[in-house]
């Protein structure tokens, strides 16, 4: 039973439409706040002919929603429930490729997965992902998106993939415990193996994790030249005793105090700093990773309806950026970071100078799916 | 007890249930498995059929992994008998009967929490806010432990001594008190009498309980991830990251295989030594 909303004035039905106008709710509060739904919604019942083909009153079941932690509003989650009666179930994961081998492996039952810039092309050569009806995600605008983020989701002219936000790989370190703050990879590795031994964690994922020992020896993060990675493995082997663990989710570590230093994503520093302001995020000066997550559909998913609804429903400005408040990574939508607090959008964590950012670089399709940084990574763990 | 003799057509449909369950969830397997570790990995990970001994050349390359496993596995096993022998002993043996039940129970509670939930709490129990603040408040400073073998280890004994206990509790009832007695009244001191009859008479209950612990824990991943911190790594987490990350699927099958059969070896004459020295024990005794 939806609740019916008490009639509404002239003056506010134009307040209305004008925040709607400005971005500022979606298309779906605005009808829900002037009653227009509902009416529309009767109308559309009382006329064969206006009864939409695709509306929300047609979803139903649960949509499997396969993510990384910390990465969502659980409140817009719960608001797209009640909105739709769509049950959204949450899984995370660790890494691309845990993600790829996965839907390798065939049939996951996932419904939406979010999926990085680098893994997009390896999916759509595999075959596991759907192309994208865009007329079916209203609320995704692409003349809004920042083109850099949004290249590796178009694949010959067809949408596989739109993009959710944008991202660093850094390094955080707790400025209460460590008063010399390394500036670049190097440092970091040095320092891991001197004074901040057993207190250094690093991600459990090759493409991070061997890409910064490369740019500690000053090689391209994405090199899949043999020599290079084979001095990449000897500087992390050599660090494995001083570190504290090998594990993507550090943030646990770091909050207790075990790690006073990891290899970091943007939206955990943020994250982190709430609660610890003494948490500072590195853009290493001799580089790191630049990178963009999207939504996708996997072939063989058994909602396609709510999927897009769910796609459609978290791109929607007023609904990402209460997403970006939560997840603390920057939106690649330029309509949702006018909706964004302004301490926020100052934030140099989210948005770094230009001139930190120019050393980054994206991840390529061949850095995920190199059979030799896969094993030297098995190798480094096994050591 | 009276045999009947049935039809052959009668016992194969009687086995046919547990003979299909069993090929299919087993047999079948296996065999994907072996062909698989003969294959090579696809470009973008998988398997192409193909037929190389490479994958079992390269296994090499995860000796540590087998070698954390093939010391910690045993330590872990042997570490929870020694704990578990005298909880099923004071359970069996001086425990009111009517308390028995009860204290068992007890033994099998923390079975009902999830195990991540478990390894959670240890997390925080080891982890330098918990056991290692202590220590420093009574002046050991700096103890590290959470990500170590030792933390590993007692998460293995708090992990599986439920499992320990009942096997050996179980011997230890079904022991027949007169034998006690006769030992006594044949003049053997308490501890003699431990030794040379409670103990051997009890080692099936414990092959058993070491036998589901040792498995366990050589195929574990769980454990070692969680309070390993991925830099304890056991076969299991290479097997994770063979199939989860890399996805060289044959090179995963022969890890698989060279476990199997390691476990099979171990387990087999593991377990012939300990049934042999009770049946030893027993055929002394009667």
């Amino acid at each position: 039973m939806k609740k019916i909303p008490d009639l509404i004035t002239a003056e506010k039905f134009v307040e209305e439409l004008r925040r709607y106008q400005k971005g500022s709710i979606s298309r779906r509060q605005f009808m829900g706040a002037t009653g227009l739904g509902l009416a529309t919604a009767v109308l559309a019942g009382a006329v064969p002919g206006l009864r939409p083909r695709k509306a929300h009153a047609a979803l139903s079941g649960t949509v499997n929603f396969t993510t990384w932690p910390s990465y969502f509003a659980q409140e817009n989650l719960d608001k797209f429930t009640a909105d739709t009666g769509v049950k959204v179930n949450v899984a995370v994961f660790g890494s691309n490729e845990e993600m790829l081998a996965k839907l390798q492996a065939g049939s996951t039952g996932w419904d939406v997965f979010v999926p990085t810039n680098y893994a997009i092309s390896t999916y759509k050569d595999l075959g596991l992902i759907e192309e994208l009806d865009l007329t079916r995600m209203p609320n995704y605008d692409p003349a809004s998106q920042e083109q850099r983020f949004t290249a590796e989701g178009i694949i010959d002219g067809k949408t596989y993939a739109v993009p959710k936000n944008w991202g660093t790989t850094g390094f955080v370190v707790n400025t209460k415990n460590v008063t010399q703050v390394p500036s670049s990879w190097k440092e970091f590795f040095e320092a891991t193996q001197g004074p901040l031994s057993g207190r250094v964690m690093v991600h459990d994922y090759q493409l991070t994790t061997i890409g910064a020992a490369l740019k500690a020896l000053g090689y391209g993060f994405n090199s899949v030249d043999e020599k290079e990675l084979a001095e990449a493995e000897k500087l992390l082997i050599a660090s494995k005793p001083h570190l504290f663990g090998i594990n993507s989710d550090y943030k646990p570590s770091l909050i207790s105090g075990d790690a006073w230093a990891s290899v970091c994503w943007t939206g955990d520093a943020t994250q982190l700093q709430r609660d610890m302001p003494e948490m500072k995020y590195v853009l290493a000066k001799d580089g790191g990773e630049i990178w963009s997550d999207f939504y996708a559909i996997p072939k063989g998913g058994q909602n396609l309806d709510a999927a897009y609804a769910l796609i459609d429903f978290l791109l929607t400005p007023a609904i990402n950026a209460i997403e970006v408040k939560a997840h603390g990574y920057p939106s690649t939508d330029s309509r949702t970071n006018a909706l964004v607090p302004k301490e926020m959008l100052d934030n140099p964590i989210l948005y770094p100078a230009a001139e930190s950012l120019s050393p980054l670089e994206f991840g390529a399709a061949a850095t995920l799916t190199n059979p030799l940084r896969a094993e030297i990574m098995a190798r480094f763990k096994a050591a | 007890m009276s045999t009947h003799t049935r039809s052959p057509l009668v016992t194969g449909l009687l086995l046919a249930p547990a003979g299909v369950f069993f090929f299919f969830m087993l047999i079948l397997p296996l065999l994907v498995m072996l062909v698989f570790s003969f294959g090579e990995r696809a470009a973008a990970g998988g398997y192409v059929p193909a037929f190389t001994f490479d994958n079992y050349l390269n296994l090499p390359a995860r000796g540590k992994a087998f070698l954390n496993t093939l010391t910690l596995a045993p330590l872990g096993t042997l570490l929870t008998a020694v704990i578990a022998f005298p909880m099923a002993y004071f359970l069996a043996v001086k425990v009111p009967p009517k308390w028995r039940v009860v204290m068992l129970v007890l033994v099998m509670a923390p079975f009902w929490t999830s195990q991540l939930m478990r390894y959670y709490a240890w997390i925080m129990i080891l982890g330098s806010k918990g056991l290692p603040a202590w220590l420093a408040w009574i002046g050991i400073t700096d103890v590290r432990l959470l990500n170590t073998p030792t933390a590993v280890l007692i998460g293995a004994v708090y992990g599986f001594l439920p499992l320990m206990v009942p096997p050996i509790y179980v011997s230890l009832e079904k022991l027949d008190k007169r034998l006690l007695e006769a030992s006594a009244d044949l003049g053997a001191t308490p501890w003699h009498t431990f030794w040379q009859i409670t103990l051997p008479l009890s080692l099936p209950g414990v092959a058993t309980g070491s036998m589901l612990v040792f498995i366990l824990l050589m195929g574990d991943y769980i454990l070692p991830q969680y309070l390993g911190g991925g830099k304890v790594f056991f076969i299991g987490n290479a097997l994770v990251d063979l199939f989860l990350q890399s996805r060289n699927w044959p090179y995963g099958a022969a890890v698989s295989v060279a476990l199997v059969i390691i476990m099979f070896v171990t387990v087999y004459f593991y377990m012939r030594f300990v049934l042999g020295k009770t049946d030893q024990r027993r055929a002394a005794l009667v």
